[in-house]
């Protein structure tokens, strides 16, 4: 482990030194090694789903050959599965995960607020209860959470059981929860100066806080809204549980229920699902990387 | 009053009351008209549900629930129309969500966990015995006929009888046959239309044959009287049942076997003398039955604790490996001089971006024993039971969970040992400490206090990973031992989800009564934790 380097003189001989691979390699040679296994490590699952989602037909077996055929046919089959709505889970994973997002972000930003620049009864031990919501998940209630929704279904069947709104419901209950004590911490890097010059200058609580906080606090609505889509889309046991009809169901629920009942024998279909589902979550991902990086240091996991 | 201080607090007082009154003219004056129409439309909107579902409830009679929605939306409207109680405006639409499917699900589960909730036991008791008398209904030998128009209003079926008498009756699944007076008539006296409601032609009835034939009408509010089926549509007869409830003695009477079922008052269900019992029963408090059953009967005390040992083996195992590797792989690429760093940053990232149910199903493929790739290909076609040989299932869940996981701690920890000053480290090479010294007493207690608390919270994660475990191997290789539904690698919170959804047999109150424990170990672990890094000292 070479991270300090005593020996500073030797670098900076102005003539150029002849290449030593072994002297190459105990200072930097080496490192790239572990990057290349780590490499081969990291990509070789999403290459393997690729490959085996460019064989129509495949099974498990045929995948192990990588990229011995490239045809598009599983993804077309993918769109006219009789049983299996792919297009209907993709939309309502879209759906219910951007509403949910969205919904989290501003009524997260609505408490946030509040809690950074007023003070009032109640407030620490309000700071208090989000950072120990965080360490109770609600699937931990699941079994309540499904028969309070049943009893609702009963009055109205619209927000019940196998209702999507229901469900968005369920998951705007741990909206302040996560995300709020992590943009309380940015809301308080605002100097509060900004917040009295606008209301010297005749600004209301609500402009203030639409017009001028939300714009500067822009990058950890991203990651707050991106962390929740993400959780959003990998839910799967109240989301198991809410959505019955296949039509309704998320991409998660949807492909796990496909896998298990045909794992090996159709899995040239399922790899292409698999594929299309990744693509929109990692796309955002990599474009927001930067502001993740920021966010995840401040206190959240994925 | 000449007293100077209380002079000065008057003035004080007066003072903050025209700011405060200044600051709501202000405010007044900020607020334009728009704003107020949006806020006047939204809590319309907010208003309007609330009324719609004071309605319904109105007509069930749910007076708990009635009551709870109007106090709702009154605090609502409240707290939205007064001039102040501002930070209660900005915090009301977050709070009513977490207080319903956050806190009082919580509290729901600790109810639960006292019921007998569950398959067999899903209802009131008025529901269970009706369910038992229409389950055990046969047609009345020799009975009148009654002829039928089935009618439809609403999506909702009735039956227009004419009794043989000639009364016209309608009623449906939930509502007696009762008299009705303006029915249309035809030639053979028999009701064919009501006005409101549209009469079923034969195709329709032909369409909806079985939900027709499944339509069960009272002829009373008494079970006992029976109900009337029809099996063509234009025809009904009486059904009676085999079972009697007597409602003064509580008992239900098997009047073909002649054997008396009673409510015993404990186990929620109607019990014969021998012990047989009548399902389905209803829903009744246990008391701590469900614990008891936990704890007292081997076949799930066993399982349930070495379920709990696993879980927080899991949970500790997946922290230290995925902090160990992404430390190390932070170290290794936090060299200035290494070229192409940025690339293998986003090569290992890779996984982290991809979601996390997929690789578990992904991962699931490639380690399939029979045609895997794993065995396949790297291991020759060998026959290596990756997910259902107990143990090698159990270092297959550390081993993908590694993969799902290093990712993060590698961003962390890169982020945590790039904001150690350099000049800590360049004092202690000066002062002649090694390259491993520097890491191990300099660098590492650094970065542990920066990353304390993402470690603690990786943990309270892990503890409830439930995709992983669900998607990767099910919790199998099934204990066949066990009473429950468990498998050697399922953790609590997966065999809850087995024991309340999973099989024919769904236990609520076990489910809930698990629940609770993992609601403890939980708390206790974050007591601990949060004791330990004092993060809660840190809140202004």
């Amino acid at each position: 482990m070479r991270i300090a380097a005593p020996e500073t003189s030797d670098l900076y001989i102005p003539t150029k030194r002849p290449f030593n691979f072994g002297r190459w390699f105990s200072r930097t040679g080496w490192r790239h090694l572990v990057g290349a296994i780590m490499v081969v490590f990291s990509a070789f699952p999403l290459l393997y789903v690729l490959s085996a989602s460019l064989h129509p037909g495949g099974t498990l077996i045929t995948a192990n050959g990588l990229f011995s055929q490239v045809d598009l046919g599983s993804y077309q089959t993918l769109f006219n599965l009789p049983q299996q709505p792919y297009a209907a889970w993709y939309g309502n994973t879209l759906l219910i995960g951007g509403i949910t997002s969205l919904c989290t972000v501003f009524l997260g930003a609505l408490a946030a607020y509040s809690f950074s620049r007023m003070r009032f009864v109640g407030r620490r031990p309000g700071l208090l209860m989000l950072v120990l919501v965080q360490m109770f998940p609600q699937l931990l209630a699941v079994v309540a959470i499904f028969l309070l929704l049943n009893g609702i279904s009963d009055i109205f069947p619209a927000i019940g059981l196998d209702s999507q709104v229901g469900l968005i419901m369920v998951y705007l209950g741990g909206a302040l929860g996560v995300n709020t004590y992590l943009m309380y911490g940015f809301f308080n890097t605002v100097p509060a100066s900004i917040d009295e010059a606008a209301k010297i200058d005749g600004a209301g609580h609500a402009r203030i806080f639409f017009t001028i906080i939300l714009r500067l606090v822009a990058p950890i609505l991203a990651v707050v809204g991106l962390l929740s889509f993400v959780g959003t889309t990998n839910e799967f046991v109240i989301a198991s549980i809410v959505l019955i009809t296949p039509e309704k169901q998320t991409l998660a629920v949807g492909l796990y229920q496909f896998v298990s009942q045909e794992f090996s024998s159709n899995y040239s279909v399922f790899a292409a699902g698999a594929v299309l589902a990744a693509l929109p979550v990692m796309a955002l991902f990599l474009w927001l990387q930067k502001y993740i990086v920021g966010g995840l240091t401040a206190g959240s996991v994925k | 009053m000449t007293h100077p201080g209380t002079e000065r607090d008057e003035a004080q007082v007066r003072e903050s009351k025209r700011s405060r009154q200044a600051a709501r003219i202000a405010e007044a004056a900020s607020a334009g008209v728009k704003t107020l129409l949006v806020k006047i439309f939204l809590l319309g909107i907010v208003d309007a549900i609330s009324v719609y579902a004071l309605f319904v409830l109105l007509l069930r009679a749910d007076w708990v629930v009635f009551g709870a929605v109007l106090l709702v939306t009154l605090i609502v409207n409240w707290i939205y129309f007064s001039k102040q109680k501002l930070p209660a405006k900005y915090l009301t639409p977050g709070l009513i969500f977490l207080l319903i499917f956050q806190i009082f699900v919580v509290g729901y589960s600790g109810y639960i966990a006292f019921t007998n909730y569950g398959t067999g036991h899903n209802s009131t008791k008025q529901d269970a015995i009706n369910a038992l008398i229409v389950s055990s209904q046969q047609r009345v030998p020799d009975s009148a006929t009654y002829k039928l128009t089935v009618v439809e209003q609403l999506g909702n079926y009735s039956f227009l009888v004419t009794e043989p008498d000639g009364t016209v009756s309608l009623g449906g699944t939930d509502a007696p046959l009762r008299p009705v007076t303006d029915a249309t008539l035809d030639a053979t006296g028999k009701a064919v239309a009501l006005p409101g409601y549209a009469s079923l032609k034969f195709n329709d009835i032909v369409g909806n044959q079985e939900k027709i034939a499944a339509l069960s009408v009272p002829l009373s509010d008494d079970p006992n009287d029976g109900t009337l089926r029809t099996p063509d549509g234009s025809k009904a007869y009486l059904y009676l049942s085999d079972l009697v409830y007597d409602e003064a003695a509580g008992t239900m009477t098997d009047t073909k076997a002649n054997t008396v079922y009673a409510d015993n008052g404990k186990t929620g269900s109607f019990v014969a003398a021998d012990g047989t019992e009548l399902l389905p029963g209803w829903k009744v408090e246990v008391g701590l039955a469900n614990f008891a059953k936990a704890f007292g009967s081997e076949s799930i005390r066993g399982p349930l604790i070495s379920v709990t040992l696993w879980t927080f083996a899991f949970a500790f195992l997946s922290v230290l490996t995925t902090f160990g590797l992404g430390l190390f792989l932070a170290i290794v690429f936090n060299d200035l001089r290494m070229r192409g760093r940025n690339v293998y940053r986003v090569v290992l990232i890779l996984p982290y971006a991809f979601p996390a149910f997929l690789s578990a199903l992904v991962w699931a493929g490639m380690l399939n024993p029979q045609f895997g790739f794993v065995n396949q290909v790297l291991f020759g076609g060998a026959d290596i039971p990756w997910l259902t040989n107990e143990w090698l299932a159990k270092f297959s869940i550390i081993f993908v969970n590694l993969w799902l996981g290093f990712p993060y701690m590698f961003l962390v920890c890169t982020g945590a040992l790039q904001s150690i000053p350099d000049e800590i480290q360049e004092a202690a090479t000066v002062d002649g400490a090694r390259p491993f010294q520097v890491f191990r007493l300099i660098k590492l207690p650094l970065l542990l206090v920066s990353v304390a608390p993402l470690l603690i919270s990786s943990f309270a994660f892990n503890f409830n990973n439930f995709n992983l475990i669900y998607m990767l191997t099910n919790g199998g290789p099934r204990d066949v031992t066990a009473g429950v539904n468990v498998g050697s690698t399922d953790i609590l919170i997966s065999m809850v989800y087995k024991v309340a959804f999973v099989g024919a047999n769904r236990d609520y109150g076990l489910a809930s009564a698990f629940s609770i424990i993992i609601f403890l170990l939980v708390a206790l672990v974050s007591v601990i934790s949060f004791k330990q890094t004092k993060a809660l000292e840190e809140l202004n």
